[in-house]
């Protein structure tokens, strides 16, 4: 590849001025986050990066003294703009100029995964190479040398286990000495084929004095060979357009120059790796290729995909139902206590605070119990390997609505919850895959959903609301099967993106990881509900109460009856129109805006509906409502993941209408066949 | 993404031909290119062997390139030109 100068030493960091700032850079599944946590442990944030929705984790750390700040950048196999990370990973060394870049690679998979160090090696960072997961290469069969690859590559290698913490002080320390400029630099760079040389050099002279900082010059070259589209683009712009033209008709004849980059790459890796491999993998069938028959046969594969989950309803139900069935007791408990401490207080202030704050965001925050459980079996699939296999097994299905395999599993997650469903679709490459798996998941119905369903349905349909329960189950997966292939056929023009993805080793968990995941995910949910959602529930509560101080005659109610006719369509009045609006904070506010309606409580609520309402009308209504537009924390986590109003705006209005079209039909048609009958 | 094929090459077939167990070795990748260049990053370059773990004849398939297990659609798997390997 090129040449260019890498400095050989990097100047010392003062010490006690700033920390040391070391990047961790690995492809997926190479044991990156597990390193990071070891490093950090909860000395570390998770927020995203700088405008974008890619998760971006950072911390701190010291050692012999000096404080260190390490990044972890997003897993990515290359450093072409193919994705989001790819783009993320390389900026950040090229703009922060990290004193030190620890790239993660796995011993088992060594090929495939010192790709990514070949990428890295030409930026103008230092890199030591961390040979992770040694354990594991030696249980598979492969022995490798890491001197013979440290001589070969030119640059620190140290060999460790960090599911087992083992190598960790030689890392540190390799790290240590140089950002101190200790250690000797000298890494052998990829070689690229003479022909495209001669290329690289033609378009380096075109293209000098015109490369906007801080990219290098032969690195810029080598992109644009490569035809990576955004340094294609940058380069179109920064060029004066007839320069352009010459360097466009350069390129335009070595179209095909990224086969050629890629396989030298993967040449200059090959000679690495067979210097310092010395017995290489067996032809012995491992564990994961046992496993993987079972987990990935077209029917098995189901089955099993199919009682895992059926585990995971089940954990929820038994464990985390009464869980929240206990938080929700100490949230009315304590609203009744605050209550009685404001007897003399204005009833404003009470109001405000067991209503609005307690009611509101309280009763959201009850849902943690499910949330935890959820983030705990997702964190656990995905930490042993099984995640990669649900999405395997579920592509064919996922085709039907125009999506693929990786989809799956944020659509699942939505049942528990919306919110991590659509925070899940970052797994999603592609885009417009991950727009419409964002604009599908609050079609599936959250927990919340149910639990207003559990409450209604008995009242009105006695023994047979089990099966009532299914069949809005049953309707919202078609519709939302329905709406993914229209919406896929429509906005996308039945594009499809592209399914590739590695199926990593099966092994064991590693509960430190599992666990500072549930920490995080819970963490920020908390942060949510503390913010967005309180600021929402004081609002509508304020709507419920003002100007009249009751319901009935409250803004929200003038809303409700303003919008009566078109509730009337679906058999609604303006009490459950009122009530649907008022789900919005949180959907099981839907029973409590009820009962205030109904000046009942939950005991006789129940049966007042079922003396007002026929049981048509309390369909239509099911149905409506758990169509509806999703509560605030979703809609709120759409605007964030999709960086757009646009979509946020479309997502809801798309909703309203599925939902009170989908009403009108079960009304109109039930009440016309009740007339013919 | 286009979905030309392949440069013609006498004995290649698409990877979605070779059965469960088949070696091959690939010869050459069709497609657009950000799927061109995700496939080479994972190591489908001209002249990788490429073993086939699972292909149903329908649905993805999942094949072992450079040590890694790789799930591949089955759109994208006929889009890598491969020589089978005599055995």
């Amino acid at each position: 590849m090129s040449v260019r100068a890498v400095p050989e030493t990097v100047a010392p960091p003062v010490v006690g001025e700033r920390p040391i700032l070391v990047a961790l850079a690995g492809q997926p599944n190479v044991g990156k986050s597990t390193l990071f946590n070891f490093l950090t442990g909860l000395h570390q944030h998770v927020g995203n990066w700088p405008g974008k929705t890619v998760e971006r984790k950072e911390g701190h750390f010291t050692f012999n003294g000096a404080s260190y700040r390490l990044v972890d950048l997003p897993g990515t196999y290359s450093l072409t703009a193919n994705s989001l990370e790819e783009l993320i990973a390389r900026e950040f060394i090229l703009r922060e100029r990290p004193d030190v870049v620890v790239a993660v690679v796995d011993a088992a998979t060594l090929e495939r995964s010192l790709y990514l160090v070949a990428e890295l090696l030409p930026l103008p960072a230092p890199v030591i190479v961390a040979l992770n997961m040694m354990d594991v290469a030696r249980q598979e069969g492969i022995q490798i040398e890491p001197e013979v690859l440290q001589a070969a590559l030119g640059v620190p290698v140290v060999p460790m286990s960090a599911t087992h913490g083992v190598g960790m002080p030689e890392l540190l320390e390799t790290v240590e000495r140089m950002a101190r400029g200790e250690l000797p630099y000298a890494p052998r760079l990829p070689q690229i084929r003479p022909d495209h040389q001669e290329v690289l050099e033609t378009i380096g002279e075109r293209i000098a004095g015109y490369v906007p900082e801080p990219y290098p010059r032969e690195w810029v070259a080598l992109k644009l060979l490569e035809g990576d589209p955004e340094v294609t683009r940058m380069m179109k712009e920064a060029l004066p357009p007839e320069r352009w033209a010459e360097v466009h008709t350069v390129l335009r004849a070595y179209d095909d120059a990224q086969v050629a980059v890629a396989s030298g790459r993967y040449e200059w890796i090959g000679r690495m790796v067979r210097a310092a491999v010395t017995r290489p993998r067996i032809g012995q069938i491992g564990l994961t290729e046992r496993l993987d028959r079972w987990t990935t046969h077209p029917v098995w594969g189901l089955v099993i995909l199919a009682s895992v989950l059926g585990m995971l309803f089940w954990l929820t139900y038994t464990v985390g139902a009464p869980l929240q069935g206990w938080l929700e007791n100490g949230v009315g408990a304590l609203a009744e206590g605050v209550r009685g401490l404001l007897a003399g207080a204005p009833a404003w202030l009470s109001g405000l605070l067991t209503d609005g704050v307690i009611g509101g965001a309280g009763a959201v925050l009850t849902f943690l119990p499910i949330l935890v459980i959820f983030f705990a079996a997702m964190a656990f699939l995905e930490d042993v390997g099984y995640m990669a296999r649900a999405a395997y097994v579920m592509d064919g299905l996922m085709h039907l609505i125009g999506l693929h395999g990786k989809s799956f599993l944020p659509l699942f997650l939505g049942f528990g919850c919306n919110v991590p469903a659509i925070l899940g679709t970052r797994v999603i490459e592609s885009r417009r895959a991950r727009l419409l798996t964002i604009l599908l998941a609050p079609l599936v119905p959250c927990t919340a959903r149910m639990a207003v369903v559990a409450f209604l349905a008995p009242a009105f349909f006695g023994n047979a609301a089990l099966l009532v329960s299914w069949v809005l189950i049953l309707t919202s997966i078609l519709i939302l099967a329905l709406t993914g292939a229209v919406v896929n056929r429509l906005m996308f023009r039945g594009q499809r993106s592209a399914f590739i993805m590695e199926l990593p080793l099966y092994h064991l968990p590693n509960w430190r990881t599992i666990g500072l995941s549930i920490w995080q995910r819970s963490l920020s949910f908390v942060r949510k509900a503390g913010t967005v959602i309180l600021a929402v529930s004081v609002v509508i509560w304020a709507l419920s109460i003002f100007p009249g101080g009751n319901v009935e005659g409250s803004y929200l109610a003038r809303v409700g009856r303003w919008l009566e006719p078109v509730g009337r369509l679906a058999g609604l009045d303006w009490r459950l129109t009122v009530a649907l609006l008022s789900s919005f904070i949180a959907k099981e506010n839907s029973i409590a805006t009820l009962g205030v309606l109904f000046r009942a409580g939950e005991e006789g609520l129940a049966g007042m509906l079922a003396a007002t309402y026929s049981p048509l009308v309390a369909l239509a209504y099911l149905v409506v409502q758990t169509l509806f537009i999703p509560c605030a924390a979703t809609v709120g986590a759409i605007r964030q993941e999709t960086a757009s109003w646009r979509w946020m705006l479309f997502s809801v209005g798309l909703l309203l209408v599925i939902s009170l079209l989908a009403g009108m039909a079960v009304f109109q048609v039930g009440a016309w066949v009740a007339k013919g009958v | 993404m286009s979905s030309e094929p392949a440069p013609p090459s006498p004995d290649s077939v698409p990877l979605s031909a070779l059965r469960t167990g088949e070696v091959g070795v690939v010869a050459a990748l069709s497609g657009g290119h950000s799927l061109c260049s995700r496939m080479l990053t994972l190591g489908l370059t001209p002249g990788a062997e490429v073993t086939v773990l699972q292909n149903y004849g329908r649905g993805p398939m999942i094949v072992r390139v450079r040590d890694a297990r790789v799930a591949l659609g089955r759109g994208e798997a006929e889009k890598v030109l491969a020589r089978r390997r005599a055995g």
